[in-house]
């Protein structure tokens, strides 16, 4: 679900970083698991794998698979037509020359993702377990919590009530990058991984998130601790990245997760400028079963550029007065009438 | 190399203008023979490697003084927000400046002036802006330095700002921003960090004090010890001083085993602040 965004001066700098990957157009497929046994990654100067560098996780597969679709592998002919459909759709968000254009005009500076490096892939949906490509049922608590949050959000009005009634990444909060799991960001979806002994960092272009993943075997800290992005921790299995992340707060919803969320995230380098991504959805509140997804980030042109957001959030505040504005100019219409 | 002769040629006139004036300004003093007393034990140290054979400065590190609130020496003062009373007042600081004094031009002073007087409208820490450089080292809470062989990350709690400082790569700045251009390199025991490509939108402290889009930061990060480092700051912003100026101070290490940079996604805490008065009115 690509919609505008509101967050108009904000991105300047990171659709400039867009602009500049475009140039480094590349269609490669996901390397199958078989490569990936033959490939061995570069070392870091401590031994570990090295997964360092920048990477894009961009891609036109959706994390479910689309209704009416049976399969779960395209040819790479249904696929090729899968996407041309995608970014049909994708730039006919705006129209040219429109006053809804003015900002989010998709068929520039990247925000359409096939003028930038994209992930490839032949299956119909990211997620590879259940079988049938979609989330698992909601549990009974999960139906309630769910009515619950929708009730909540009821309360806050319309949408151009208040600053706290719009969404996360309007309010620029947070947005789909950091996750965990890590997801395309719509745009921009560009990470920078820095390792160190112990520790293995990575920075999400879109707001500036950063996860800093501690390998040191620490425990998690008290559930009091809770956090947006939650609290990670990591290990080595082989030439494998395993991160564990608990202590959500459950402000950020992943498809309709809550707090109890366990996200369980496989990273590994199976070829010079690809690194397969793998996760594990579980929370027993929410679903009946836990669930699984496979993607991947493709090696891209860096740097990374600074995304000030909130500094630049012109577009929540102009949206915000020009409501009142309306409201204003309405009552004094209808006081005219009487 | 010139102007950083001509650096160090007005940082010795001015520390030998201060020993002359030693009986009246006391603190100034004080804090020349501090700084000059921490360069010469660093001089002694030399750090653990990384793998790769650099001092090794990966860790959690804070700093343990009133520079936020003030970069110049202050006296304690009320706090500026009433409600808060003693718990939000200004702790009294003997400033991080060298030589004590700020070499603002005397516009540009007035301006500083107008700054600390409209503070809690105008201070970008208020908003939750990014804190910019150096003020995020000093801010009062912990940052993260990840240390890889092409980038130094400093990963700040504050709003989570991020710098990335390239040892390889290097370019000029593409483009102005809150946390600047960080280029490295290392210089004997010492992290050089060269920074340009600034906003005029941050401050240096909560004192009002500024700098223009022509700011210049060089910083030094030196070893001083296992769990201390010598921090020592060159701004250079022809705009807005009369010459380049410096700070110095110790950054102190988290040795507890359990310390981790935490999310401060103040963006949150400041909504009602900047947007509150923008929000629906019930109809009448």
């Amino acid at each position: 679900m690509t919609r505008v965004r509101a967050c108009g001066g904000a991105m300047v700098l990171g659709a400039l970083a867009a602009f500049l990957v475009a140039a480094t157009i590349a269609a490669a497929q996901t390397a199958a698991p078989d490569t990936a046994r033959a490939y061995k990654a570069p070392r870091t100067p401590d031994g570990q794998p090295d997964l360092q560098g920048f990477w894009t996780n961009s891609t036109y597969t959706p994390l479910e698979r689309p209704d009416g679709v049976t399969k779960a592998v395209y040819t790479p002919e249904e696929a090729e037509a899968a996407i041309k459909l995608a970014v049909q759709r994708e730039s006919a968000q705006t129209e040219p020359g429109t006053t809804a254009d003015v900002h989010y005009d998709f068929s520039q500076f990247g925000l359409d993702r096939s003028q930038s490096l994209f992930v490839r892939n032949l299956r119909t949906s990211l997620i590879v377990d259940p079988a049938n490509g979609k989330i698992p049922p909601l549990t009974d608590e999960g139906k309630r919590r769910t009515a619950k949050r929708a009730e909540e959000a009821k309360k806050l009005g319309g949408r151009w009530d208040s600053a706290e009634s719009n969404q996360l990444d309007d309010r620029c909060l947070i947005m789909a990058g950091p996750g965990p799991p890590m997801m395309d960001a719509g745009y921009n979806s560009n990470y920078q991984i820095v390792q160190s002994s112990g520790v293995v960092m990575i920075l999400t272009e879109m707001i500036h998130d950063v996860r800093i993943v501690s390998l040191d075997g620490r425990p998690q800290p008290d559930a009091k601790v809770r956090q947006w992005m939650g609290i990670s921790r990591g290990r080595w299995e082989g030439d494998t990245l395993v991160v564990e992340t608990t202590n959500f707060n459950g402000k950020n919803p992943f498809r309709g997760s809550d707090e109890n969320l366990k996200v369980i995230e496989r990273f590994t380098r199976v070829a010079d400028d690809t690194i397969e991504y793998k996760f594990t959805i579980d929370d027993p509140t929410m679903w009946t079963r836990p669930w699984s997804a496979e993607s991947a980030m493709k090696r891209t042109a860096g740097p990374i550029f600074e995304h000030a957001c909130h500094e630049g959030n012109f577009g929540l505040y102009n949206t915000l007065v020009g409501a009142r504005l309306e409201e204003k100019r309405a009552a004094e219409e209808a006081l005219k009438k009487q | 190399m010139v102007r950083g002769a001509k650096v160090r040629g007005v940082m010795v006139r001015n520390r030998f203008l201060v020993g002359v004036m030693a009986a009246a300004v006391v603190s100034g003093v004080w804090l020349a023979v501090e700084s000059a007393a921490a360069q010469q034990a660093t001089a002694a140290y030399r750090a653990p490697r990384t793998p790769d054979g650099k001092p090794n400065l990966n860790g959690i590190w804070q700093t343990m003084n009133t520079a936020n609130w003030n970069i110049e020496a202050h006296p304690a003062g009320p706090s500026p927000a009433r409600e808060l009373g003693a718990s939000g007042a200004v702790p009294a600081g003997l400033g991080v400046v060298e030589g004590g004094e700020i070499p603002y031009l005397p516009e540009a002073r007035k301006k500083r002036d107008a700054n600390y007087a409209s503070r809690l409208k105008l201070d970008p820490e208020i908003k939750c802006y990014l804190p910019g450089v150096p003020r995020s080292t000093y801010q009062g809470m912990p940052f993260q330095i990840i240390q890889s062989t092409k980038h130094i990350m400093l990963i700040h709690e504050f709003a989570g700002a991020v710098r990335t400082i390239y040892m390889a790569d290097q370019t000029e700045a593409p483009a102005d921003s809150w946390m600047g251009w960080s280029n490295g390199r290392w210089e004997g025991e010492s992290l050089v960090v060269d920074t340009k490509g600034f906003n005029d939108l941050s401050w240096f402290d909560r004192a009002g004090n500024f700098h223009s889009d022509a700011l210049h930061v060089v910083e030094r990060f030196t070893p001083r010890s296992a769990e201390t480092i010598n921090y020592e700051v060159t701004i250079e912003d022809p705009k807005v001083f009369s010459r380049p100026w410096k700070m110095s101070m110790p950054l102190y290490k988290h040795v507890e085993r359990n310390a981790q940079i935490l999310e401060f996604r103040c963006v949150e805490f400041v909504e009602d602040l900047l947007y509150g008065h923008l929000r629906k009115q019930p109809a009448k």
